[in-house]
C-alpha cells in the first residue's frame, strides 16, 4: 500500500516546524511513523504536507533536572528501555516501553508520538497520568506545560493546537519511597492492550499511602486517571484489604467497549486484577527502596 | 507532491535518487535498486520480512520513506556474505535448518545480526525478545533460535 502523495519538509528547529504547519492547516508532524505511516496507507489520514522533525537536534534525551525527569519528544522507546537512569529511579517508566509493539518498532517510535497520537491503547498516556506528569508544547507563542490530565481530549485528540510541538515530558522526580509499576495484559507479543494499568506510590516513613496515581490503558475513549480509586489508598497502609478496595474503584472508573479482545465484564474483572498486581508491584518497590 | 534527491549508502555503495516523497524505503530497495532479498509480508508493520538496518538500528522498511534515509547508511540482506563468504548468521541458518520457505529469513537474519551487535552472547530469551518483532509461520522458532546461537559461537571465535 502506498500512501496518498503529500509535500515533504525536514525543518532542522523546532521554530522552522512550528512555521510550517502554521501555514498548513493540512500538515501533520512525522515522528518515528510507526502509527501514521499506517494510517496513511489505509488513507485514515491524508496530510498534504508531512513535517519530519527526526532532523531537529536536541529533541531526544533523558536527564534530571530540577525536581524533574526531563524526556526529549523524540527519545525512542528503544531508548528510554536502555537508559539505566530510568531504570535504577523510574520502574514504572522503564516496564512501559518494554510491553510496546517489538524491538524493530521501538528503534523508532517515540515517546512524543506515543502521547500526541492520543490512541486509547497506547501505553504511555496511563503511565504519565499515574506520575502527574507535564507536558512541553512549543507553538508560534512559544512555550506552555500542559498538565498530563489536560492533555487527553478525546480519542485521538489532544489540547496540542495544529501548529504546536510537543518537545519534552516532565515527570517529578520521585523522593522517599516511591515505587511504581505497568501490568498489562496483551494476547501476544506487539499487541495492544486488553487493559492495562499504572501505579506510582510514595510511601511514608509509617508505611502509609502519602502519595498515589493510577492511570488505565485502553478501557475508555481516553487513557483514564482512577482518582476515586487513588483517593481511597491515600493516607491508608496499602495492605491487602486497601488494594482490594481501590482496585475494585479502578476497575469501576473503567469503561471498556467488547471488542475482539474481550467483553465489557472481562475487562472489567481484568482491570481489577492489573490494578491489584499494580498497586502491589508499586508498594513493594517502595519498599525496597527501589524508587 | 514534493520529489527529492537523496544520496543514501546501501550495503556500502552510494545510491543516487530521486525520489516520490511517498515512496516507501521497501520500494526504493526493492524496485529502485532491485535488491529483492528484503521481503513485504503484511505491509503493515506487523511481520519484519521487510527489515533493514538504518545506521546499524533494524526497523521495517515497509514503515519508512525512503526519502527519511537520505545521508543515512541501509544494509540489507544481501550486504551479509562477503566476498562469497557467508556471514555467520546466514551459515547458521544453513546448519541448524532455521527456515523452511525462507520468506521471514531476510528480515530474522537482519534482526539476529543487530541483536548480536548489541548482545554477543545472549541467552535464548534474550534471542527470543530480539526477534519478537519477526513472525514465521514455518519452523516455530526453534530452529532459528539455534541458528542464532550457532553465530553467536562462530562470531565469539
Ligand atoms: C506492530 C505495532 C505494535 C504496536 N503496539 C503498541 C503498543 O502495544 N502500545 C503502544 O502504546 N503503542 C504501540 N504501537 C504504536 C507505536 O508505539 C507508535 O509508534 C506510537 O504510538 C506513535 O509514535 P511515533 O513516534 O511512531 O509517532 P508517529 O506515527 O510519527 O505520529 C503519531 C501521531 O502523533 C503526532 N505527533 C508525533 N510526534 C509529535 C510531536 N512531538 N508533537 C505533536 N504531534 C506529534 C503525529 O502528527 C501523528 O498524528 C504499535 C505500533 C506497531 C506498528
Ligand atoms: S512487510 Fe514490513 S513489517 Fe511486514
Ligand atoms: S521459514 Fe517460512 S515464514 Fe519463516
Amino acid at each position: 500500500m502506498i500512501p496518498p502523495s503529500f509535500d515533504y519538509e525536514a525543518p532542522t528547529s523546532v521554530k522552522e516546524a512550528v512555521a510550517i504547519l502554521g501555514k498548513n492547516p493540512e500538515a501533520k508532524i512525522l515522528a518515528g511513523g510507526q502509527s501514521l505511516i499506517a494510517l496513511m496507507k489505509l488513507r485514515l489520514a491524508s496530510p498534504e504536507v508531512l513535517v519530519d522533525i527526526n532532523k531537529i537536534e536536541g529533541l531526544g534525551y533523558i536527564k534530571e533536572d530540577d525536581g524533574w525527569l526531563k524526556i526529549g519528544a523524540m527519545t525512542r522507546e528503544s531508548d528510554l528501555d536502555a537508559s539505566d537512569l530510568v531504570r535504577k529511579k523510574y520502574p514504572l517508566l522503564a516496564d512501559t516501553p518494554r510491553v510496546i509493539a517489538d524491538p524493530l518498532v521501538r528503534n523508532l517510535s517515540t515517546l512524543g508520538g506515543n502521547l500526541a497520537h492520543a490512541d486509547p491503547a497506547n501505553d504511555h498516556p496511563a503511565t504519565m497520568l499515574a506520575y502527574g506528569a507535564e507536558l512541553v508544547a512549543s507553538g508560534p507563542k512559544g512555550e506552555r506545560t500542559i498538565p498530563v490530565e489536560d492533555f487527553f481530549t478525546g480519542p485521538f485528540e489532544t489540547s496540542l493546537a495544529q501548529d504546536e510541538l510537543l518537545t519534552e515530558i516532565r515527570i517529578p522526580a520521585p523522593d522517599g519511597k516511591s515505587g511504581g509499576a505497568y501490568v498489562k495484559m496483551e494476547r501476544k507479543v506487539g499487541d495492544f492492550a486488553t487493559a492495562a494499568v499504572a501505579a506510582q506510590v510514595k510511601l511514608g516513613n509509617n508505611g502509609v499511602v502519602e502519595q498515589v496515581g493510577i492511570g488505565l490503558t485502553n478501557v475508555g475513549l481516553t487513557p483514564i486517571k482512577a482518582t476515586a480509586a487513588e483517593e481511597s489508598l491515600r493516607g491508608k497502609e496499602a495492605d491487602q484489604a486497601a488494594i482490594s478496595e481501590a482496585a475494585q474503584l479502578a476497575s469501576e472508573a473503567a469503561e471498556p467497549e467488547e471488542d475482539p479482545r474481550g467483553s465489557v465484564d472481562y475487562k472489567r474483572a481484568l482491570v481489577k486484577t492489573l490494578t491489584h498486581r499494580a498497586i502491589k508491584a508499586a508498594v513493594g518497590r517502595a519498599q525496597g527502596g527501589k524508587s | 507532491m514534493s520529489n527529492h534527491h537523496i544520496s543514501v549508502t546501501v550495503n556500502g555503495a552510494v545510491q543516487e535518487a530521486d525520489v516520490d516523497a511517498r515512496l516507501l524505503l521497501v520500494h526504493f530497495i526493492r524496485e529502485d535498486l532491485n535488491l529483492t532479498g528484503t521481503h513485504i509480508g503484511c505491509d503493515t508493520t506487523h511481520c519484519g520480512a521487510c527489515t533493514v538496518l538504518i545506521d546499524g538500528k533494524a526497523i521495517k522498511s515497509c514503515t519508512y520513506f525512503a526519502v527519511q534515509a537520505d545521508g543515512a547508511e541501509v544494509s540489507t540482506v544481501e550486504g551479509l556474505a562477503q566476498n562469497g563468504d557467508l556471514h555467520p548468521i546466514q551459515e547458521g541458518f544453513r546448519e541448524m535448518h532455521g527456515l523452511q520457505c525462507g520468506f521471514c529469513t531476510p528480515g530474522m537474519m537482519i534482526s539476529s545480526v543487530a541483536l548480536l551487535e548489541q548482545n554477543p552472547n545472549p541467552t535464548e530469551d534474550e534471542i527470543r525478545w530480539g526477534i519478537s518483532g519477526n513472525l514465521c509461520r514455518c519452523t516455530g522458532y526453534v530452529n532459528i533460535v539455534k541458528a542464532v546461537q550457532y553465530a553467536s559461537e562462530k562470531m565469539q571465535e
